[in-house]
């Protein structure tokens, strides 16, 4: 008889997350985002003084999902609203979680400013190309020729323009302490990108000011694709449109081991 | 303490400090910007928090942010800037977190001009954000009470967690008066227990949030919203009059229109007309009891405003009919001045009025031949 070895505990649910199960899509790697942002939490032992920032769009119930605090932003707002948290509690961990129609499109301005400002925030945007929350619409960060329910034709860019590369942009901003883009798409590049999201917690705990991780993301349901097709479009064709990499890095976190 | 002279936006800025404001979050827009360039001076210097954000959309969602976190916050705008800030406002109402924003109302609509106006009192008073919220509405007609209502509205904020406004208009914000000026009270965290401000090992998370997806849910809050709003109804009414006693003849105004009215009566009083004022403080909850009490004995009431009777509505909602009502405004920044009153209370003296009379189309009609 197998006894199962109940006390060698391999894999558990993150101390950082409720245990209220995820409205999430199968195959979609918000879950996966998620999970790391709570891993973070729990290892850098900040749960209890972390208030989360959900958005408008999918992760508008991420509120429900992490055991800390959270308020719940207007679209595009979460960076104004972290602003003021953190600005009133300096010595919390404040962050908001937004997609690229929250953060890329309507918030466009709101993000600007709090990393122009330098405000002390750590930013988790999730680009999937799509506004998922409402069905799969066109979003500023949908490729170019790519069908949405609002580019039947695929996105024409002569007139609907290009798709924005939020990191690079955001790293020319002198606020800006640590603004790097990873994906989700294997679990080499979710290693990578959880070391992104420690670090991103990492400038804040030190007030280095501003810090996001762009996190290129799947969107099975809104695509029509598998959960493994969507995985290999990000491959092929996110990951090309937008580059992974470090756009701006303060020399105090690159000191930083993790 | 003794009267000093002060401007109505610094002293609306300094009432605010004097009173624990903790976080200002503004934009700027004539014609309020100075308490912004007044707040960008004071809260530093005492070590508390000023933020110039990039809109007023981004200001009024710091304060939200700030609202949630439990401390006095405060945003100030002028008409177009308060607009853009419906949205936030909702949400704070949604929410059901505390928090205060003065509006220095300008001519509108549109860009329109940066003259005195009322022209925002429905906006104020009948919603302005989406959604199913009422705002405690503050009335000021000099510095002196713009600086005890600046201090009374945060009070009244946390005390409903409501938002209350307080409105008032250019001119008001623009001219020096001597006012007395509050002591100094300390900043003291209240640590209420709904506010976001960390779990600190003291507690279980807290989440805040205007969205219910259940419609029972929601149906619930929204009673609940009521529920609030008719305490506030029943407790805080305020309101001034002057000469009502005996009067035959009441004008209604509130903020400058009632001052510039003031004139007017004392003026018709000396020619031995018994004219009095009522002037709405809080103009949200409306003083519809006192208005109540003076139907059956006025032969009439003169609804004045620097706007095209937009309170007007409110008092014939409390009349329903039983008096006649005359309204007497003036548009587009222009303020109204005594001497126009007097003519609309020698005009009320000497017609007969109707009960069934159309005051808002009847003083359009006048405007239009004065042209």
């Amino acid at each position: 008889m197998i006894t199962p070895a109940l006390n060698n505990i391999v894999s558990s649910r993150s101390k950082g997350f409720t245990e209220i199960p995820t409205h999430y899509c199968p195959g979609c790697t918000h879950g996966v985002a998620h999970r790391l942002v709570a891993e973070v939490l729990e290892e850098m032992n900040i749960i209890d003084k972390t208030i989360g920032v959900a958005p408008v769009g999918c992760a508008v119930f991420a509120y429900n999902y992490f055991d800390t605090d959270f308020v719940e932003a207007p679209h595009g707002r979460a960076p104004a609203m972290a602003t003021g948290i953190k600005r009133v509690l300096p010595d919390r961990i404040v962050f908001t979680y937004q997609g690229d129609g929250d953060l890329a499109s309507i918030g466009i301005g709101e993000i600007v400013h709090a990393a122009a400002r330098g405000e002390n925030l750590t930013v988790i945007f999730i680009n999937n190309a799509n506004y998922g929350m409402t069905g799969g619409q066109m979003a500023p960060t949908t490729l170019p020729g790519m069908k949405t329910t609002s580019s039947p034709r695929g996105r024409d860019v002569e007139t609907q323009g290009f798709p924005i590369r939020t990191a690079e942009m955001l790293s020319t901003l002198g606020g800006v302490g640590y603004c790097v883009r990873r994906s989700l798409h294997d679990s080499k590049n979710i290693r990578l990108a959880k070391k992104a999201i420690r670090l991103a917690f990492e400038t804040q705990a030190r007030e280095l000011g501003f810090a996001m991780v762009e996190l290129l993301s799947t969107c099975p349901t809104n695509w029509d694709m598998t959960p493994a097709e969507s995985l290999k479009f990000v491959e092929e064709k996110m990951v090309p449109a937008f580059p992974l990499g470090d756009f701006k890095v303060s020399e105090a976190i690159k000191q930083v081991k993790v | 303490m003794t009267r000093e002279l002060w401007k109505g936006n610094e002293a609306i800025a300094e009432a605010a400090v004097r009173a624990g404001l903790e976080a200002y979050f503004g934009y700027p827009i004539t014609p309020q910007t100075e308490i912004l360039e007044y707040l960008s001076r004071r809260m530093p210097e005492l070590g508390r928090t000023f933020v110039q954000a990039e809109s007023e959309l981004g200001a009024i969602n710091m304060v939200y942010g700030a609202a949630c976190a439990g401390v006095r916050v405060m945003s100030t705008s002028s008409s177009p800037g308060v607009s853009l800030m419906m949205e936030g406002l909702s949400y704070i109402a949604g929410t059901e977190v505390p928090a205060v924003l003065v509006n220095v109302m300008r001519g509108g609509p549109g860009l329109g001009n940066i003259a005195p106006a009322q022209s925002d009192y429905n906006q104020a008073v009948h919603g302005g954000g989406h959604g199913d919220y009422r705002n405690i509405v503050l009335a000021p007609a000099s510095v002196q009470e713009a600086i005890d209502l600046t201090a009374l509205s945060f009070d009244l904020a946390e005390t409903y967690r409501t938002i209350c406004m307080v409105v008032l208009d250019g001119s008001i914000g623009q001219m020096m008066e001597p006012a007395r000026m509050p002591e100094m009270r300390p900043v003291q965290r209240a640590h209420w227990e709904w506010a976001t401000d960390g779990r600190m090992g003291k507690r279980e998370r807290r989440v805040l949030t205007s969205i219910y997806l259940d419609p029972i849910q929601e149906e619930k809050t929204n009673l609940r919203l009521l529920t609030r709003w008719k305490n506030v109804q029943r407790n805080e009414v305020r309101y001034k009059e002057y000469f009502l006693d005996d009067a035959k003849y009441v004008i209604i105004g509130f903020g400058t229109a009632g001052r510039v009215a003031l004139s007017a009566v004392r003026h018709a009083r000396e020619q031995g007309i018994k004219v009095g004022l009522l002037r709405p403080i809080t103009v949200s909850p409306f003083p519809v009891e006192v208005i109540e009490d003076l139907v059956g004995r006025v032969d009439g009431f003169l609804v004045t405003e620097m706007n095209s009777g937009q309170m007007l509505d409110d008092v014939q909602r409390a009349v329903r009919g039983r008096a006649p009502v005359e309204f007497y405004g003036r548009v587009g920044g222009v303020i109204p001045m005594p001497e126009e009153i007097m003519r609309e209370i020698h005009r009320m003296v000497s017609e007969p009025l109707s009960v069934e009379s159309d005051p808002r189309g009847e003083w359009h009609e006048r405007m239009l031949g004065m042209r």
